[in-house]
């Protein structure tokens, strides 16, 4: 008889064993359903590795995937910290994109102009989470819900914009805006698209946030709150208080990726799809590997940007959907969640 | 006039009939206790599996049963991890979502833009959801089987002290939410608009999702809520040529009351009919 066993403090070395053994598990249920695809999947994964660590081009496409992962997954992990699951993230960061946009295109550039488009990024980003976070604060209404559902709005919102009052005077039967001016664009990596000022923001944000967790009151009434609520009430601490301002952070973390995604890459606000292939929700994935360590982030971000990176080749290569991206943040995000629990017990045999 | 409000309602009918029996399966998993977020992933793969069956045999009957299945196995993937492994709820549905988008993505693309020369009837499902609704009223409210159900979602733990199955009645439950969501998203591929595209589910999943807690756990009541919201699916592409409001204010309108619904519900504070246990998993013996 297997008997399951309550091990409340696991050990770090089986922490580790249980993470890998599920990460192995979610590749080779994503190896089945290429096979069910028809490509083979030492194929698909030999392909996957070779064009993205064994090339330099194909490694500055991991670290721009890694950019925006950085910025929303720190951002993430403190809100997981607390219990409040954003899953708004892809909106957030559309909002941060819009924001920074509008700075952009109908402000005269100066000096300040940058600083401007990310200040401004951060504070839309922030401001779309804050409705769900109000609401989660005050009534206790579901906020992976409400998160999710301002996704699509945001989504909206950015469609409207660009194939509507924003649209820009020189493109033609497209959708999107003109160009910023280049005053506004960020310095690329060599012949790369690593815009990397927004990539040395993103190893800053970690490491203040972590900073901010573990050695300071704030961080302290933070995890308090996400721990034990009861023992937070009891403390006297503002809950409301925290939980709003964790959305706002988290929000604006993604808004800052946003700013970042248009003035690195793109140079123009376009349709949502093309700012953010799911960064929002692959950032989840990326907070949820680091366990609410903002630090872990560092290197959970660009292990998912490597997937991202691997599915956008084998799309060109393998001429496959880019829903394979799905595939894998689904089976990854299932097998994470699955070790999560197992990790927690201890099997025992016998009665 | 009364010509085109007749017509105007009758396409609220048919928007609303994929929203209805994904919103009655809710309906029974939450009564149960469990939430499941993956409407949109097992409503997607349900209309690829649908539509692949029927594309080659032309019954579409047939091609029904098989979304239901496939529908169910993907929720008991959820049921597995949630609860026997009894991982987060919210995360796990949030995940069978982007896998049954991703696999029906990835498996339908030899269909994409493929088109079945018979479509299926759209009447069967529209008055099938309707009856479904109306029996799944009957179940929860006036049989034993539907009482069982509900005292597993609100109180477990006294369902179990009287020799209920918890564990097995969170099972079924879950099955046929999933086995709903399947042939909701047949619909879809089969009648709707006979043909398969990567998305065509085009977020009704999240919006059954809300519809469940809209509706207050009452299948009579997610009846109105899905004519409500299918009219207003049918006001966006009406109203698409010939308004001065944006089309894409129309698109979000549904996702924008949802937002409304939930910070109403939160309001009432009382949380309504909302069952008891809803999203917490049990094990004996823990409180």
């Amino acid at each position: 008889m297997i008997r399951f066993e309550e091990d409340p403090h696991p050990r770090r070395l089986k922490l580790i064993g249980v993470y890998v053994a599920v990460l192995a598990l979610a590749f080779v249920l994503a190896g089945g359903v290429f096979a069910a695809y028809g490509v083979g999947p030492w194929e698909a994964y030999r392909t996957l590795l070779e064009g993205t660590l064994g090339d330099s081009q194909g490694l500055a496409e991991v670290l721009r995937r890694t950019i925006p992962l950085l910025l929303i997954g720190s951002g993430l992990t403190l809100a997981f910290r607390v219990r409040f699951f954003n899953i708004g993230a892809e909106g957030q960061l559309l909002l941060g994109a819009v924001a920074s946009g509008a700075v952009a295109l109908f402000l005269p550039a100066s000096a300040l102009s940058l600083p401007l488009m990310f200040l401004a990024g951060a504070v839309a980003g922030g401001l779309w989470a804050l409705p769900a976070a109000w609401l989660r604060a005050r009534m206790d209404v579901n906020e992976i819900l409400t998160t999710l559902m301002l996704n699509a709005v945001a989504g909206y919102l950015v469609i409207y914009l660009v194939g509507g009052p924003w649209r820009g005077e020189q493109v033609q039967g497209y959708t999107y805006t003109d160009a910023f001016p280049e005053a506004v664009w960020l310095p690329l990596l060599g012949q790369t698209l690593v815009h990397w000022p927004t990539l040395v923001l993103g190893v800053i944000l970690a490491g203040v946030l972590q900073v901010l967790l573990t050695r300071t009151p704030l961080g302290y009434a933070l995890r308090v709150v996400g721990e034990s609520p009861r023992a937070a009430r009891y403390a006297g601490m503002p809950i409301s208080r925290v939980v709003l301002l964790t959305g706002l952070l988290s929000g604006g973390a993604a808004g800052l990726a946003g700013a970042g995604e248009v003035a690195g890459i793109h140079h123009r606000l376009l349709e949502p799809a093309q700012i953010s292939i799911g960064y929002g929700f692959t950032a989840i994935i990326v907070a949820w590997l680091a366990r609410g360590h903002p630090a872990l982030v560092l290197l959970t971000a660009p292990l998912m940007g490597l997937i991202l990176a691997g599915g956008d080749l084998l799309k060109i290569s393998l001429n496959m959907p880019f829903r394979i991206i799905d595939v894998f943040s689904g089976l990854i995000l299932l097998c994470l969640i699955a070790g999560e629990s197992l990790s927690r017990y201890r099997v025992r045999w016998g009665t | 006039m009364t010509e085109e409000v007749l017509q105007a309602l009758l396409r609220a009918l048919s928007f609303g009939t994929p929203l209805l029996l994904a919103t009655l399966g809710g309906i029974i998993n939450e009564r149960a206790g469990v939430v499941n977020l993956g409407v949109e992933g097992m409503m997607a793969v349900g209309a690829l599996a649908a539509f692949g069956l029927a594309s080659g045999s032309g019954a579409w009957e047939w091609a029904v049963g098989l979304a239901a299945l496939v529908g169910a196995l993907a929720a008991l993937v959820h049921g597995f991890v949630t609860l026997t492994l009894r991982a987060n709820t919210y995360v796990s549905g949030l995940a069978l979502s982007l896998l049954g988008l991703g696999v029906s993505g990835l498996l339908g693309k030899p269909y994409e833009g493929a088109f079945l020369f018979e479509s299926a009837p759209e009447l069967p499902f529209t008055l099938a959801a309707g009856g479904l609704a109306v029996l799944l009223w009957g179940f929860l409210f006036f049989t034993r089987p539907g009482l069982v159900l509900r005292s597993v979602g609100e109180n477990p733990a006294a369902a179990d002290a009287l020799g209920i199955p918890v564990l097995a009645v969170r099972y079924l439950a879950v099955a046929f939410g999933g086995a709903l969501a399947g042939v909701a998203g047949a619909f879809l591929s089969l009648a709707y608009q006979p043909a398969w595209t990567d998305g065509m589910t085009a977020g009704l999943g999240w919006i059954a999702v809300a519809l469940v807690i809209f509706s207050g756990w009452h299948p009579l009541r997610a009846v109105l809520g899905a004519v409500f919201f299918g009219l207003l699916y049918y006001l966006q592409f009406r109203l698409q040529s010939q308004s001065q409001v944006p089309t894409e204010l129309f698109a979000a309108m549904p996702y924008l009351l949802v937002v409304g619904v939930l910070a109403l519900a939160g309001v009432r504070r009382s949380r309504g009919a909302a069952p008891a246990a809803l999203g917490r998993s049990y094990q004996r013996g823990e409180r």
